[in-house]
């Protein structure tokens, strides 16, 4: 687990110092994702390695990681409540718009290499 | 406020115990709730949480400080994205070109419309601003908010807001559109709701959330390039 964590933080790091280099217009931790990816692909460790242990602990509460950001809605809902209507609908609309296009749009472009296996994770009433 | 009250609110661990209290309530409610959409637990720790901060009247920038350790973990646990990626890397043969496409035309579509809409329903230049880059993970929605001239705390809120409508909503929209790819599934929730949308999708499906994580990094990269680019154009 500490041996995972440890070149997670060691690629975070250096996708910081790359993006400090570079000046790409992304943050840190996504351009680690990419040189983690990258050592995953070079050396192949089994699917147990502590990179993976430490991966298949932390992502499953991804969701946690966002709550003290979240809870900072509270602190600045007096800005969104300027101008609600035009706020909630503009959001709404283009978050509906951009998810149709992309979902829609992959589907269909990738139909040829489709994977539609495990039966119960697609669809699904809201 | 009596002395022992605020012995324990001035507990700098009380808003991290707090915290993870009431996100092991949401799992335990999306777990007895059977999974239902709105039961993120995402959702009720931001709610419970949100609602303790306002009613005890506390600082949210000292309720940020007290629970850093959390959001530090969102570094590391974004290089880990790399792991499920890894797994599902063979998916990508013969699907890379659809898979840019689909990105690239979300992002614009995303930057589009919340711009265009805000146009159209009278908001102001600001809002328009500060809506623009919400679609993408919340330090590069900050960072094209303040290039773009937007106030990067609205956009933060926006960001999150979007985040949660993808982890509650994104799943049975796309059931409605009929988009059963796992990959296609992925990728238009990690493209319009970043990071905790990727959340709710690893936990649903490995696919999804391999492919999520992974339009969440590439729409990061789009919409830094495309939406000054947009903005100047259509405001």
């Amino acid at each position: 687990m500490l041996l995972g964590l440890t070149w997670l933080l060691a690629c975070q790091l250096a996708g910081e110092l790359v993006v400090e280099a570079t000046g790409v217009p992304v943050p840190g931790p996504v351009v680690g994702m990419v040189l983690l990816l990258v050592v995953l692909v070079l050396r192949d460790p089994p699917d147990d390695s502590p990179v993976h242990r430490t991966a298949d602990a932390l992502l499953p509460h991804l969701q946690l990681l966002f709550v003290p950001a979240g809870v900072g809605i509270v602190a600045y809902a007096g800005v969104l409540r300027d101008d609600p209507l035009a706020v909630a609908v503009a959001l709404v609309g283009s978050w509906l718009l951009g998810l149709g296009v992309v979902g829609v749009l992959a589907d269909r472009l990738g139909r040829r290499t489709r994977v539609v296996d495990e039966p119960g994770a697609a669809g699904g009433a809201p | 406020m009596n002395g022992a009250a605020d012995a324990v609110l001035d507990q700098p661990l009380l808003w991290l115990v707090v915290t993870l209290l009431a996100y092991r309530l949401g799992l335990w409610l999306r777990e007895r709730t059977g999974s239902h959409p709105l039961a993120q637990p995402v959702l009720v720790a931001i709610v419970l949480v949100g609602a303790l901060v306002v009613l005890l009247d506390v600082d949210y920038a000292s309720y940020a400080d007290d629970t850093a350790l959390i959001t530090f973990a969102l570094g590391p646990a974004t290089v880990a994205l790399a792991v499920p990626l890894h797994r599902q890397l063979a998916r990508l043969r013969g699907f890379v070109l659809p898979l840019l496409s689909a990105v690239v035309a979300g992002a614009v579509v995303s930057v589009a419309a919340a711009v265009g809409l805000v146009r159209l329903l009278g908001g102001d230049d600001l809002l328009a601003r500060s809506m623009a880059p919400k679609a993408t993970t919340t330090p590069v929605s900050i960072a094209v908010s303040d290039t773009l001239g937007g106030l990067p705390p609205l956009t933060a809120a926006l960001t999150i807001t979007a985040g949660i409508l993808g982890a509650v909503a994104g799943p049975g929209v796309l059931g409605l559109l009929r988009v059963r790819d796992h990959r296609a599934r992925g990728l238009a929730v990690g493209s319009v709701s970043h990071g905790i949308g990727t959340g709710r999708m690893i936990v649903d499906h490995p696919v999804e959330g391999a492919f999520s994580g992974l339009a969440m990094g590439l729409t990061a990269l789009v919409t830094s390039v495309v939406a000054p680019l947009l903005v100047a154009l259509l405001l």
